[in-house]
């Protein structure tokens, strides 16, 4: 099996777009799910695992927007292909660690993803591209209601579902939306907003979710509280700060235009410069240049680009993706040298960026 | 007297706050009072610096009289290791420590959000036969005797019919 074959191309998984698409890559709802009668996953032992699994899967294969996915066995992939997922966001990398009596579906569209027996038995997640919260959830309800007829769930009236870990207790829903902020960034603001969000209950993540970096000014902001909440409710608020956010970063965007154009015009042109030129480069430089190669997008200084071609950058110059095109496993000297040619053949065709009127920039920075 | 987080530095910040009713102080020295964000009175909540300690110790206390959890033998040395729970049944087995867990990490101690399909039905049943009871009891107090034999008869209905139903 080729997991490459089985995921859609990155050129394709780039182009999907949302609303609000510029600054809210994606959105995603995840619900947490266990059986009634069986330990938790990390508590089970392994033929009780192996069953679970089994039992789970067929009835996740069962499900409608399931019939035609892809499904596997954690055991049946390989390091390397389980780095992949991981990089597309469909698994954990908790989960990318787990073998034999853990597995995955994933549906035709991709829009649908189930791991089991991670932390919990089930943790389902709709992942849809640009501000889609609500419609995330929407789809995952709809998926757990066809799922609990066969499923006979954890559940208690007091505690709601019960999940591994107290904090994912009650509605066992994950809603979380990743935002691409270097407006906020550039300007110094990221940390008081950052803490804003955090007096109101939410998490802010980096790129890979608990304890990551926020590398290429992407950043993840979730809820935390799970119980006492209805999850229309928990989508609803999660959504308000979202839009919130969104604002903040456009007026940080505006501001930085009118006071230090200079300054922004600067690192995306010297983002591009790297980008374009560079014989070696590691995935972190490469993520943080990309982000402000896509600002620059954004802000029209490559007249001729989408944000999509930034995203596909992205996806294939992480190291999983990068070493599946050579088929196999290559030294990050050997990695970084490979990222380097690819990003240069790819930026070839890519303009140097616009230089804007800077006449009223400058008498503004003077 | 030593910081309750490092128990290493003489304690500076000395805070007490009302959390749920009750009156919880802490002891902090003056790098871990910055560390948690001590220093910053509008943003600080006393629960969540409470929920690394006074949690833990809470559930380590019920924990030494509670033992393992019958079905699954998970006990509280497990919990403190892994953060997480051995089966369902926990939540049964150790719901004192369980319980100060939840209040500090979320927004309420109960579930008000989606239930399975036949939890649903349990629902509608029960408010049913609470309402219906409520308006029993106004009856009887009005000395309404003909209403309140209408309700006893529609209160014996519902309680069939729903039984009829849970065994289809």
């Amino acid at each position: 099996m080729n997991i490459q074959d089985i995921l859609s191309k990155p050129e394709d998984a780039s182009g999907r777009e949302g609303p609000s698409n510029k600054i809210v890559l994606s959105s995603r709802v995840r619900l947490a799910r266990n059986l009634a009668t069986t330990p938790f996953p990390g508590r089970a032992k392994k033929s009780v695992r192996v069953e679970t699994f089994k039992h789970i899967r067929d009835n996740v294969m069962g499900v409608d927007p399931m019939r035609d996915a892809f499904h596997t066995g954690m055991e049946d992939l390989s390091t390397l292909d389980k780095q992949l997922l991981v990089e597309r966001h469909f698994i954990s990398r908790e989960h990318a660690a787990k073998t034999a009596g853990s597995g995955m579906a994933l549906s035709g569209d991709e829009t649908l993803c189930v791991m089991i027996n991670e932390e919990d038995h089930l943790r389902m997640q709709a992942l849809l591209p640009g501000l889609q919260v609500d419609k995330a959830w929407m789809a995952i309800d709809q998926f757990d209601t066809a799922l609990e007829s066969n499923l006979d769930y954890a559940f208690c009236k007091r505690r709601g579902y019960l999940t591994a870990c107290p904090t994912n207790l009650g509605t066992g829903i994950r809603v979380s939306a990743m935002l691409h902020l270097p407006g906020l960034v550039l300007s110094e603001q990221i940390n008081q907003i950052i803490q804003a969000v955090n007096k109101l209950g939410l998490a802010v993540r980096g790129l890979h979710g608990e304890g990551t970096e926020a590398l290429g000014n992407i950043f993840q902001v979730s809820n935390q509280m799970t119980l006492g909440e209805t999850e229309s409710d928990i989508v609803e608020r999660l959504n308000k700060v979202l839009l919130q956010i969104i604002d903040h970063e456009e007026n940080a965007r505006g501001k930085l235009l009118e006071n230090k154009a200079k300054m922004v015009y600067n690192h995306i042109g010297r983002a591009y410069g790297i980008l374009a030129n560079s014989h070696s480069i590691s995935s972190k430089e490469t993520m943080n240049l990309l982000s402000l190669f896509r600002l620059g997008i954004d802000l029209s200084l490559f007249p001729c680009n989408k944000p999509a071609l930034t995203e596909e950058l992205f996806i294939i110059t992480q190291p999983a993706h990068l070493q599946k095109t050579r088929a196999g496993k290559l030294s990050a000297e050997k990695r970084d040298i490979l990222r380097a040619n690819l990003l240069r053949s790819r930026l070839l065709k890519v303009d140097r960026p616009a230089t804007p009127d800077m006449r009223k920039t400058e008498e503004n920075d003077e | 007297m030593l910081c309750d987080i490092c128990k290493e530095n003489e304690a500076t910040v000395h805070l007490t706050q009302m959390v749920e009713g009750k009156t919880k102080k802490i002891d902090l020295c003056e790098s871990c009072s910055k560390a948690k964000g001590v220093d910053d009175p509008t943003g600080f909540s006393l629960a969540d610096l409470l929920l690394g300690l006074g949690a833990s110790q809470e559930m380590e206390e019920s924990g030494n009289t509670m033992g393992k959890c019958p079905k699954c033998g998970f006990s509280q040395t497990d919990f403190k290791k892994t953060g997480r729970l051995g089966c369902p049944d926990c939540y049964d087995h150790f719901t004192e420590g369980v319980e100060s867990l939840l209040k500090s990490m979320h927004k309420g101690t109960r579930h008000v959000g989606k239930a399975p399909a036949v939890w649903q039905q349990t629902k509608v049943y029960v408010d049913r036969l609470h309402s219906l009871q409520s308006k029993l009891d106004k009856a009887v107090a009005k000395e309404d005797y003909e209403k309140a034999a209408q309700l006893r008869d529609e209160i014996s209905r519902v309680k069939s019919e729903y039984s009829e139903s849970t065994i289809s």
